[in-house]
């Protein structure tokens, strides 16, 4: 296969000396792929595992002033103070609550919808809902807060809605009162995400053989037997990548919303482990505990990731790793 | 009685008779609505009158019509700046990860190659083992002196992980006997890649361009961490923050929690940041609706294998 190759190439290994099966002397005819491939390897050293050294300063009473290795190592200390803080706790607390109120939402939803979508035969209507429902997945996340405060405020739509049909007597002030926070979270994701993340699961829909539907129909399966029978058990293995890929993301909350959203007076609720790094590393200057905040939060989603994983594995499932 | 033999009639012959269809289509009218509905509402609001629109109550048409939201923030240069660098970080961030990932996911699709499982290996883990926000800040701020320049916005970003999957993915779907016909005429990897496997690779490329190209449009937090102070720097996405966070603050400095909830709009005209949302949307919402196929088909590629 490679021989055609071979030929081309100036022979700097035999020049060397390698033998013409040896490991440089290989990488030396594939060097085109090696070429295209790594610098990339490269970045991601700088990029992704570099940046992994400064987990260290988490163990440290760190001055960026000092060289790295200078400052004092405190052991676990960080660690301690973070979760000696009610306000750390609620970032965790915070966090999981969001993290898990999308998850659930993010899984229900985008669901039914591709199984309504699913039994709509015409396809033009199809395709105009599926592009109106696409829509504000493509917004910014500044755009879907600033809309969603227009649209939540005393004199918005829904307090006028709200207050109309007698439902409230009062305007509710919802980006004022930190109880509606997590649930306000979870719906805007819900109303930017929902047509989007519905896409995968039709596509797996679209793939299921009719000769199925039709088998059913003669049963005399019903409509909802039909969704309930073979829609759903066709999107299985699809909705196991899905779910584990998204528990080991469910530390990823969210960050933009809670960071654009949160006003002052609800931080209690809407403050995540992100927003509480961000806040004491950058603006306050304490590096070390903003990264054992990191850290903790990274833990935490390896072994989420993993145990899914391995939840999987053991249900048979298709998995990731 | 009689209710039971209807619907035992229409489910085994009468079938058209059905009036799920309808109750289904009038859900997917509403959910249609329920989705337009704030975006409809923020353009209308974005076309009336300031004073007026304080009053609220602005449904999907300006009661009082009137351009001067988008004379006001057209007559601020800065606007102009701002779109230029959010068209040149989006074109430049986009054809680069683009090309760099395919270039890659190709190398690593190669069967033969030695280094493949090593450095997919490597990619791999990087999708789950993240440093994290302040060590990332520091290697780009401190180690590498990023901030305050227009590199930070295209050089952390070159290269996606999981694209790279999706890509390779696609890659592997391709007939072998492309790829081995070419070698026996003695085509090099470059030719491969360049000449024969990247113009096939077109849906999965233009649906990759697609999520990248939203990606940089939509980003500000790159310009809020590295590059608030550079006035020259700042995108639309982050000209159009800085009017959210000056409305919502200054509400929360001088009146109570509930009131300052209410009022967020106060400050900057609701108008304005309407005009500005509308503004720094309207490139992105012209577009998708016609790159719909190839997402489409780009999404359930990703799908196959995470």
């Amino acid at each position: 296969m490679r021989r055609a190759k071979a030929s081309t190439g100036t022979a700097l290994p035999d020049r060397l000396g390698l033998s013409k099966h040896s490991f440089w002397h290989t990488l030396w005819q594939q060097r085109q792929l090696a070429f295209m491939s790594v610098p990339m390897l490269l970045y991601i050293f700088l990029f992704n595992y570099f940046p992994l050294w400064g987990w260290i300063t988490a163990f440290m009473d760190y001055k960026p002033v000092l060289p790295l290795l200078e400052n004092k190592w405190v052991g676990l200390e960080n660690f301690k103070w973070l979760f000696s803080r009610p306000e750390f706790l609620g970032a965790v607390r915070n966090t999981f609550a969001m993290a898990a109120i999308n998850l659930v939402f993010g899984f229900v939803f985008p669901i039914l919808l591709a199984l309504f979508l699913n039994e709509i035969r015409r396809t033009r209507f199809k395709r105009t809902v599926q592009t109106v429902t696409y829509l504000p997945h493509f917004l910014s996340w500044v755009i879907v807060v600033g809309i969603a405060q227009t649209m939540l405020s005393s004199t918005g739509a829904i307090n006028q809605l709200l207050v109309s049909t007698g439902i409230v007597s009062r305007p509710v002030f919802f980006l004022g009162e930190g109880r509606y926070f997590w649930w306000l979270v979870g719906f805007i994701h819900i109303w930017k995400e929902c047509g989007w993340n519905s896409i995968i699961y039709l596509a797996a829909m679209t793939a299921i053989d009719p000769g199925q539907y039709e088998a059913a129909e003669m049963d005399g399966a019903g409509r909802f037997k039909k969704m309930w029978y073979i829609s759903l058990p066709g999107i299985r293995s699809t909705f196991m990548v899905l779910l584990i890929m998204n528990i080991g993301y469910l530390m990823e909350a969210g960050f933009e919303i809670q960071y654009l959203m949160g006003q002052n007076v609800v931080m209690d609720w809407s403050q995540t482990i992100d927003i509480f790094a961000l806040k004491y590393g950058i603006n306050r200057g304490q590096y070390s505990r903003a990264i054992a905040a990191g850290i903790f939060k990274s833990i935490v989603s390896i072994a989420l990731m993993t145990s899914a994983n391995f939840a999987a594995k053991r249900l048979g499932e298709d998995t990731l790793l | 009685m009689t209710d039971r033999l209807l619907a035992r009639k229409s489910r085994n012959g009468l079938r058209k008779r059905s009036i799920f269809p309808y109750i289904n289509a009038a859900g997917m009218i509403l959910l249609m609505f329920i989705t337009l509905y704030p975006v409809v509402n923020t353009v209308a609001i974005s076309f009336n009158d300031g004073t007026d629109a304080l009053r609220g109550g602005i449904g999907l048409w300006p009661r009082v019509f009137s351009l001067k939201s988008y004379e006001t923030i057209f007559a601020d240069e800065i606007i102009y700046n701002a779109f230029f660098i959010t068209i040149s970080r989006t074109l430049i961030q986009t054809v680069l990860n683009v090309i760099l990932t395919a270039m890659l996911s190709f190398a690593l699709s190669r069967r033969e190659y030695v280094l493949r499982k090593f450095i997919t290996t490597a990619m791999v883990i990087t999708m789950y083992v993240n440093a994290g926000l302040i060590p990332n800040y520091l290697l780009l701020q401190r180690t590498l002196g990023l901030g305050k320049s227009f590199w930070v916005y295209i050089i952390p970003t070159m290269f996606s992980c999981f694209n790279m999957i999706v890509m390779r993915t696609y890659i592997i779907g391709l007939p072998d006997a492309l790829v081995e016909s070419a070698r026996i005429d003695g085509a090099g990897d470059f030719y491969l890649f360049w000449r024969i496997i990247f113009p096939l690779m077109m849906p999965v490329a233009a649906t990759i361009a697609l999520f990248v190209a939203v990606g940089a449009w939509n980003a500000w937090f790159d310009t809020h961490l590295y590059n608030a102070g550079k006035v020259r720097l700042h995108t639309l996405q982050y000209l159009l923050k800085m009017k959210l966070a000056t409305t919502s603050n200054s509400a929360n400095a001088a009146m109570t929690s509930a009131e300052a909830a209410a009022n967020t709009t106060l400050t900057t005209p609701i108008t304005i940041r309407a005009a500005i949302t509308v503004v720094s949307a309207a490139p992105i919402m012209a577009i998708y609706p016609f790159l719909q196929r190839y997402f489409v088909v780009g999404l359930s590629i990703g799908s196959i294998k995470g």
